[in-house]
């Protein structure tokens, strides 16, 4: 059961369920804060730290993803540490992986790019990894470029959420941390893909691709994860 | 319940002859005059205490000293001057007893034959009382330790043990219990130093379909952090009365032991004493002929330091793998499989007997106003006492690190104490005096953290030490959220190239916003607390970062710098 919640979000009074996020309730009203790692209809994680909002009376920052709404809160989305912070963000998530966006099939329809552009991100002041990675291009119809992965774990979610196949995890940590398909065996003679193609629609950047696709391929997103989650609910 | 408070009698005892099996204690007919207490927990084991044990057992009995036992027991405290053995009846504790050859035995057999001798020879050993080691202690958690076998209950029910848990179930109501804990002031012993009590009422007031769980957090893993291994190692009966009060007070049936797979001889000792505790009814259904049923399974982590922190534990325990997740909802209400669920620390809830059997006010007797009791720390580094102490809050540093610690080995100079692990800081000498508490540690720019402190000489380069964290955190990061994950990674690699003296000043610059973000923005206690040995040696170092950076220079000489920086003679400040 949820009851109304009142709350102002960067000045504008707002009225949310109790069940909603902070991220929900300022996409209601017409308040956009940039996120990565979340996608309507899937559960949330809040691992990409992009949507961090101030709460006033609070030394500490909240992601919006992950954070309901309570009554009388005061959020701010969008101070300039909070900017310096999620420029910091993409910045980070550039550096850590080998983004080239010329040669990238998600090229103009990344939401890595975007993001950047929306920041106005010129250059990166920190140096770049450059980590040594694979491609697995052992699936008939797909592939999975390691190096413009950004562990945003969408299709490690719709995979296990929707699909219900479980195909892919995480595995290793910190920045070895590596998307794996079954127990980290090549993708093609995974035992439990359904090869369904949700991971390939949801994933951001071009981690994840159809095989044939040209650089910089217009690709279609729809947010059609929330019609899964209404036709499951129906059918169950 | 089948067995009362009354040590039950040993085999060994039979009036016969002396015969006992190896690695069972050596006990005389009646009372001890004199008792050697040998060690077996891990430090003076992995130096053949085990060994030392049997042969001063042979020798005894070579000697037909009939008045004489000699036990088992936890760990003694001084763990740099292993083998240790006490003699409790003289006082005395006996340090560097070779295990090998027969001197050492030989040592110990004639202090229990004809002692006590003239403290400070090799047959009169330390006397106890006298050396500031031990004299500026206050033993609550480790009450026990050194002073029982660890792995008999019998021992530990002729100590007391377990009567708080029967007063508990029995004298006592759930809300007495937990208005006990709240007004002892018990705060988590963990790092954050969260009020105990209220941890316990947020619990107790929750409620879930699936009940409840009690969990002790003991997958320590601070570098240079050993208190709950020790605890575990030489008196896990405590630990699990605690979680036994605990269960009762917050109506839950289950508990689990979290411990790191690190510590073999803790999970031994400590699924030992479960199934000791069941088998005597203190734990498992209808403890102490009441309705309250309480079990406890041991969970062994694989390895992930982040695995102690309370959402990636929960997520482990659960079979999952070991990564946290926003909070709230916190486990108090939602934590294993979605049931309340109380988390604590080993050494809180080696607290909890002592807080119910003698009453709130004793605990909150010792300490400072907003810190309660004693806190064991895990004193090393350079230092010449290495080892376990449980010292009040509020004790000063220096007190700390000289009387006990007993200063630095000779020829070095303080520079440093580290505490709080690799979420911790570094606090200076002029720092010194100040009382250990959590406020006090936390306005210095460290924290309380689970007690590990670790000692620094003027050959320490302070720029290094904050590489080593920031190398430990890289490694333990779990790789979920990106501030943590990527930016330990470009923390660690501006802190190699200033060790190098191949940093500018706005590299340096770009490390302090790097890490103000990572602190900031990072999802759980790893990340936030990763920049601060960063934070902490800026603030009172930063004289060393810049010679690195400026002058190509480790003031500490510990660095080396790369080739082509290193000039002839004087320094090359100011080329570039």
């Amino acid at each position: 059961m949820s009851e109304v919640r009142t709350l102002v979000i960067d000045g504008k009074d707002v009225a949310a369920s109790s069940d909603q996020t902070v991220l929900s309730a300022a996409k209601e009203s017409g308040i956009h804060i940039p996120t990565l790692c979340h996608l309507d209809g899937l559960s949330d994680v809040g691992s990409c730290r992009l949507c961090m909002v101030e709460v006033e009376g609070s030394p500490k920052l909240f992601p919006a993803c992950a954070t309901k709404v309570e009554e009388g809160m005061k959020v701010t989305t969008n101070s300039d540490r909070l900017v310096a912070y999620r420029r910091n963000v993409i910045e980070l998530f550039f550096l850590e992986r080998n983004h080239v966006c010329a040669v990238c099939v998600a090229n103009n329809s990344c939401e890595l790019q975007a993001q950047a552009k929306a920041l106005s991100l010129t250059h990166f002041e920190l140096p770049a990894l450059h980590p040594e990675l694979a491609v697995d291009a052992t699936h008939e119809r797909f592939v999975l470029d390691q190096n413009r992965c950004i562990l945003c774990t969408r299709c490690v979610r719709v995979c296990d959420e929707i699909e219900g196949a479980h195909t892919w995890d995480i595995s290793g940590r910190g920045v070895a941390a590596r998307l794996v398909s079954d127990l980290g065996i090549p993708w093609g003679s995974s035992m439990t893909c359904t090869s369904c193609g949700k991971c390939v629609q949801v994933c951001p950047t071009g981690a994840l691709f159809e095989k044939g696709r040209s650089v910089a391929e217009p690709k279609a997103r729809r947010p059609y994860v929330p019609y899964l989650v209404e036709a499951q609910r129906r059918l169950s | 319940m089948s067995s009362t408070g009354a040590p039950a009698p040993n085999g060994s005892t039979e009036a016969s002859a002396r015969r006992r099996k190896q690695g069972e204690p050596l006990l005389p007919q009646g009372p001890a005059r004199a008792s050697a207490n040998v060690c077996q927990a891990a430090g003076c084991l992995s130096l053949g205490s085990d060994r030392l044990f049997e042969a001063i057992c042979e020798r005894v009995q070579a000697k037909e000293l009939k008045d004489v036992a000699v036990r088992r027991v936890g760990c003694l405290g001084l763990c740099a001057a292993g083998p240790l053995v006490a003699v409790p009846e003289q006082g005395r504790l006996f340090d560097y007893v070779a295990a090998e050859g027969p001197d050492g035995p030989a040592r110990v057999v004639a202090a229990l034959e004809s002692g006590p001798y003239e403290p400070g020879t090799p047959e009169g050993g330390r006397q106890v009382d006298q050396d500031p080691f031990f004299a500026h202690q206050v033993k609550v958690v480790l009450e026990r330790c050194g002073a029982i076998d660890p792995e008999s209950l019998e021992d530990y029910l002729a100590s007391g043990g377990y009567e708080a848990l029967v007063k508990a179930v029995t004298e006592m109501s759930r809300d007495e219990v937990i208005s006990e804990v709240v007004n002892s002031g018990l705060r988590g012993r963990g790092g954050a130093g969260y009020p105990t009590g209220l941890k316990w009422r947020t619990v107790a007031k929750s409620s879930g379909p699936d009940g409840k769980f009690v969990v002790c957090n003991a997958d320590e893993g601070d570098p240079g952090a050993f208190m709950d291994r020790s605890v575990l190692e030489s008196c896990p009966q405590q630990v699990l009365e605690g979680m036994a009060i605990a269960g009762y007070a917050v109506r839950a049936e289950r508990g689990f032991v979290y411990v790191r797979a690190e510590y073999p001889l803790a999970v031994k000792r400590l699924t030992s004493a479960i199934r000791q505790a069941e088998r005597e009814g203190y734990l498992g259904r209808e403890i102490a002929g009441t309705q309250f049923n309480f079990s406890v399974e041991v969970r062994i982590g694989a390895g992930a330091f982040v695995c102690g922190e309370e959402t990636a534990l929960i997520a482990s325990i659960q079979g999952g793998r070991g990564s946290p997740r926003p909070r709230p909802p916190y486990p108090a209400a939602a934590g294993l499989w979605g049931s309340p669920t109380l988390i604590n620390n080993v050494e809180t809830l080696a607290n909890i007997p002592s807080v119910i059997s003698r009453g709130s006010s004793w605990l909150s007797g010792t300490g400072t106003e907003h810190s309660k009791g004693t806190k064991v720390f895990a004193l090393a580094g350079a230092v010449v006492n290495t080892g376990l102490i449980e010292v009040p809050m509020g004790l000063s540093l220096r007190q700390i690190v000289f009387d006990i610690g007993g200063g630095l080995p000779s020829g070095r100079h303080f520079k440093a104490v580290q505490t709080g692990g690799p979420s911790g800081g570094c606090i200076p000498e002029e720092l010194l005096d100040m009382p250990v508490d959590y406020e006090t540690l936390s306005k210095a720019g460290s924290i309380m953290g689970s007690g590990g402190m670790i000692v620094m000489d003027d050959k320490t380069c302070m720029v290094d030490v904050a590489k080593f964290f920031m190398d430990f955190c890289r490694e333990e990061s779990c790789g979920k959220c990106l501030p943590c994950r990527a930016g330990t990674e470009e923390m660690y690699r501006l802190l190699d190239r200033i060790c190098r003296g191949e940093a500018t000043r706005s590299q340096l610059a770009q490390l302090e916003s790097l890490a103000q973000m990572v602190r900031a923005t990072s999802l759980c206690g790893l990340g936030q607390g990763a920049p601060n040995p960063i934070f902490s040696t800026l603030r009172y170092f930063r004289d060393e970062y810049l010679a690195h950076i400026d002058d190509h220079i480790c003031p500490a000489g510990v660095c080396e710098m790369a080739p082509e920086l290193v000039t002839t003679g004087h320094h090359a400040g100011g080329e570039k």
